[in-house]
């Protein structure tokens, strides 16, 4: 009996307003994102292994050369550790998505009605989710070694790092998306441009110790801004003009990958 | 059901310094409730030309209706009526089966609950029920295949494409999956589109075949008719005796629907062959060899040959579909 009521059609979908329908294809694709990482959280203590070295094995030298100034060492360093983890997580986001792309998962979803960006911004908050999770263990285990901690400042960069992440998660898609079928580019492209990116940012270390050229790349890099506006938030500043800086740069990454991300969905994927 | 004009892809490759016409100026009319199969060899367009009537690929030029609504002018009209099984496997490895269904069903507009019924209605379906909370890296070729064909039925379209369903399984799990696909059929009434290169497939269960070549349709009709038109019966006589054979070449003249192949005597055999085209090879078989007795050809074996699908398409382009073409 059971095989015969199989052959129904499905209920008919209730009409909703595009907003509605919108934000519902996010939590779709966000709630499947997220599934195996619920499911297996094992796999997210994994992704955080290299952070927490980092915080354990290289946070406590920097005392010792007296980077941060004032605010200690761990107040500067803690947010350097997060920006970095907002630079890999997303780079995981497009390999995943090409992945995907290479098996059938993401056309079985395009052939779906769902909207193009929503997919996009979807699949970065799952990123963005497990990069709370991870910034808040961080944050808990930086706090008895000295961090300290400004609520608003910390809320207001993990803010600042979505746009961010979402962004850089877009580009990583676009990336993986102009990749397929073969995936090398891909995997060149992140390989030559995230540790740069990292590098010239001051994440690890200050730029001011650096030679005058190095200081210039680094300026024109988004990410040695987001970097300061971080540093300057969790000191529980709001007012210093790093934060603008900061905020435009995270919005241009967001703006240029959303931009770009969905143009390249809707044009048409893989072959 | 399906309604496609002119419908053209052109890829450039390298830059744009080569263009690839993938499809060319490609009609085709497709009723509701048929199962139909489309054919060619490798780098027909066969591919090409799903990916752009599943909204995939914009085409170039041309236009189609699919189950209704324009591709390109209203893609998500068409995407709600159609489901779409690809020839790669459509559930993730690192999700479980049912956690991948009731995702899909939220993907066309279910409620969360709806979605799991759902789910557990395909499950059971598809014989799934074991392997739900199993993830596809765990399962076998034909299990993984009918996880995607479960996939492409969520929302219970009335247009299902299926590429290459069967290609890469063991003939028990093409069976399999041809059970269900037949099944499926018969309970929905659903319009069926597949793609394959297993020309039996295509003759036994589609109820019109559609080849294309080179970007283009070059024959549309029921495997019968599109055998009976295009390739033709034959009658194959062995014959007893050598000194027979320009008097048997005579009778056959009289029944041959085309010029009677009185072929050498093929290696390692010692008697002739006599191939004789017929418009139907049942019925003339016994006429056939009537004549013969009355001419005094001693006849050894007699035996009707049908054509298949393959000598279709060599008719058509004096190419075998089952060669393979590098292209793409």
């Amino acid at each position: 009996m059971t095989v015969r009521t199989a052959s129904l059609p499905p209920a008919p979908v209730p009409a909703r307003s595009p907003a509605a329908s919108f934000s519902r294809d996010v939590a779709t694709v966000f709630t499947r994102e997220i599934t195996p990482s619920v499911r297996d959280p094992l796999g997210l203590l994994f992704t955080m292994a290299q952070p927490l070295l980092l915080l354990f094995f290289f946070g406590p030298l920097l005392g010792g050369v007296g980077a941060g100034g004032g605010g200690g060492s761990w107040q500067w360093f803690v947010p350097g550790v997060l920006v970095m983890l907002t630079l890999f997580g997303p780079m995981m986001a497009g390999y995943n998505l090409l992945v995907e792309l290479l098996g059938g998962a993401m056309e079985r979803m395009l052939v779906s009605p769902m909207n193009r960006t929503a997919m996009l911004i979807g699949r970065t908050l799952k990123e963005f989710a497990v990069l709370l999770v991870q910034a808040v263990l961080i944050v808990l285990l930086a706090v008895p070694m000295g961090f300290e901690l400004y609520p608003l400042g910390l809320l207001a960069g993990l803010l600042l790092l979505a746009v961010f992440g979402v962004g850089l998660g877009s580009l990583s898609f676009l990336l993986a998306m102009k990749s397929a079928p073969s995936g090398e580019l891909f995997y060149g492209v992140t390989q030559l441009a995230v540790f740069p990116l990292m590098l010239l940012s001051g994440v690890l270390l200050p730029m001011d110790f650096g030679p005058q050229w190095l200081q210039t790349v680094a300026m024109v890099n988004p990410v040695t801004h987001i970097a300061d506006a971080m540093r300057a938030l969790f000191t529980g500043s709001f007012t210093d003009p790093s934060i603008a800086w900061g905020a435009l740069s995270a919005a241009a990454v967001a703006a240029v990958g959303l931009t770009f991300g969905t143009r390249a969905m809707r044009k048409g994927v893989g072959v | 059901m399906i309604h496609a004009r002119k419908l053209s892809r052109t890829f450039t490759r390298k830059r744009g310094k080569e263009r690839v016409e993938a499809v060319r100026g490609l009609d085709l009319d497709v009723e509701a409730g048929t199962l139909l199969a489309f054919l060619g060899p490798n780098g027909a367009g066969k591919s090409t030309t799903l990916r752009m009537l599943t909204t995939l690929l914009p085409p170039t030029s041309g236009s189609a209706t699919v189950a209704g609504g324009d591709i390109a002018g209203d893609p998500s009209a068409v995407r709600r009526r159609i489901g779409y099984v690809s020839q790669k496997n459509a559930a993730s490895d690192h999700h479980r089966v049912r956690d991948e269904l009731v995702a899909q069903g939220k993907a066309y507009g279910m409620t969360r609950a709806r979605a799991k019924e759902r789910a557990d209605e395909l499950l059971d379906r598809l014989e799934l029920r074991e392997l739900a909370d199993r993830t596809p890296t765990t399962l076998s070729g034909g299990q993984r295949r009918r996880v995607d064909i479960a996939l492409g039925l969520v929302h219970a379209p009335e247009l299902l494409f299926l590429d290459e369903p069967s290609t890469g399984l063991d003939p028990h799990s093409r069976a399999e999956v041809w059970e269900f696909i037949l099944r499926l059929r018969e309970e929905s009434g659903m319009t069926l589109f597949l793609t394959t290169h297993y020309l039996e497939e295509a003759d036994t269960m589609a109820e019109r075949v559609v080849i294309v070549d080179r970007g283009r349709t070059i024959a549309d009709g029921t495997a019968d008719e599109l055998k009976a038109e295009l390739a033709g019966d034959r009658i194959d006589l062995g014959l007893r005796d050598t000194s027979d054979a320009a008097r048997a070449n005579g009778v056959a003249a009289r029944f041959a629907s085309a010029p009677a192949d009185p072929s050498p005597t093929p290696s390692g055999t010692a008697d002739p062959t006599v191939r004789i085209p017929v418009p139907n090879a049942d019925s003339a078989l016994p006429e056939v060899l009537a004549a013969m007795e009355g001419a005094g050809v001693k006849v050894a074996t007699a035996r009707g040959v049908r054509p298949t699908l393959d000598d279709v398409f060599l008719a058509l382009t004096g190419r075998s579909l089952t060669e393979e073409e590098p292209t793409e």
